[in-house]
């Protein structure tokens, strides 16, 4: 079976440009915000995987703020990728890393791109790769999609990750006294209903948060017959628990 | 000492470092993920011939925002680059 692999991220920083060079294909690229507004699926194959890519919309966040976010939500924490792209935007890095952030409260398997880096160099832009790899606690690739750099080193990345040779250690965001204790409370009532077909700790977040719309994919996911089984396997290699 | 007023209040050029965003809900949230976040030092770079929306460079990206939302974010006047 093909390995899954989603492109998330903000809006143009270059995600379909990456998914058409992985992909081969032509999904229409263009220097606008909003583009992709479903998702678009490609076959990429390396030496040794092959895999399906999945170009979700760009989005500022992944809450149930608009319809593009829920689709890019909820394929991430429902469809569970094998693999999750981030894609960030090399020359404002700051506002990017928001949704990377929010990528790891959803899962651990996931690769940091940092695109357009030949820009960023162009304004004089230096990104120190090792140290924001090691806070973050995953992998980190400079690339430019559009000139081709540092792709060679992200399948390779890809096809690493895919066979667990690499162990992430994803930032969690620590969140106040007040909010850690109710996380604290709902996780193993969670944990109850879902088991571990879902993160709890990221459930538990969006319940605080009001998130009614989550809500209701959740009931529909639990209704689906394929999560019942799920729901008893044991924590290992799922995108969330996985080794 | 500058006082804090909304952003609203500025004027083209001028550069404000956001110190709060009194918001609720969804428009809250999505302002905080378009970078009107705290700290953060934004620029008004626009104003339409009416005065209503204002346009703001945030990170490197020009946000239109109308005087509802803009009338609720808060800051003060640095002297610092915007990044």
């Amino acid at each position: 079976m093909a390995h899954t692999i989603a492109l998330a991220g903000n809006p143009n920083t270059g995600k379909s440009t990456l998914f058409n060079l992985l992909t081969g294909l032509k999904q229409h690229t263009g220097n606008w915000p909003g583009k992709t507004v479903l998702r678009a699926e490609g076959e990429l194959k390396t030496e040794k995987h092959v895999y399906t890519v999945i170009d979700l919309p760009g989005t500022y966040s992944l809450y149930s703020n608009s319809a593009d976010e829920e689709v890019a939500r909820d394929y991430i924490i429902f469809e569970k990728p094998d693999i999750t792209l981030v894609v960030v935007d090399a020359t404002s890095l700051e506002r990017n890393l928001n949704i990377a952030l929010q990528v790891l409260e959803m899962t651990d398997r996931a690769i940091l791109c940092v695109n357009l880096i030949d820009e960023a160099r162009k304004k004089g832009i230096h990104i120190d790769k090792e140290p924001l790899s090691k806070q973050l606690g995953i992998p980190v690739i400079l690339i430019s999609a559009r000139e081709k750099i540092g792709i060679i080193q992200l399948l390779k990345t890809i096809d690493q990750m895919t066979e667990g040779k690499i162990e992430t250690q994803p930032f969690k965001i620590k969140y106040n006294q007040t909010v850690e204790k109710k996380i604290k409370q709902l996780e193993p009532q969670i944990k109850q209903i879902i088991g571990n077909a879902l993160p709890a700790r990221w459930v538990a977040l969006r319940i605080l948060d009001g998130d009614i719309k989550l809500l209701d994919s959740l009931k529909s996911y639990l209704q689906n017959p394929d999560f019942v089984a799920e729901k008893h396997q044991p924590a290992q290699g799922g995108c969330c628990h996985g080794a | 000492m500058t006082a804090n007023k909304p952003i609203y209040h500025f004027q083209v050029g001028d550069r404000i470092e956001i110190t709060s965003v009194e918001l609720q809900d969804v428009m809250r949230r999505r302002l905080l993920d378009l970078g009107f976040v705290p700290g953060t030092v934004i620029e008004v770079v626009q104003k339409s011939p009416l005065g209503d929306p204002l346009a703001f460079k945030v990170f490197n990206t020009t946000i239109a925002l109308r005087k509802e939302e803009s009338s609720l974010i808060y800051g003060k006047k640095v002297y610092k680059e915007v990044v």
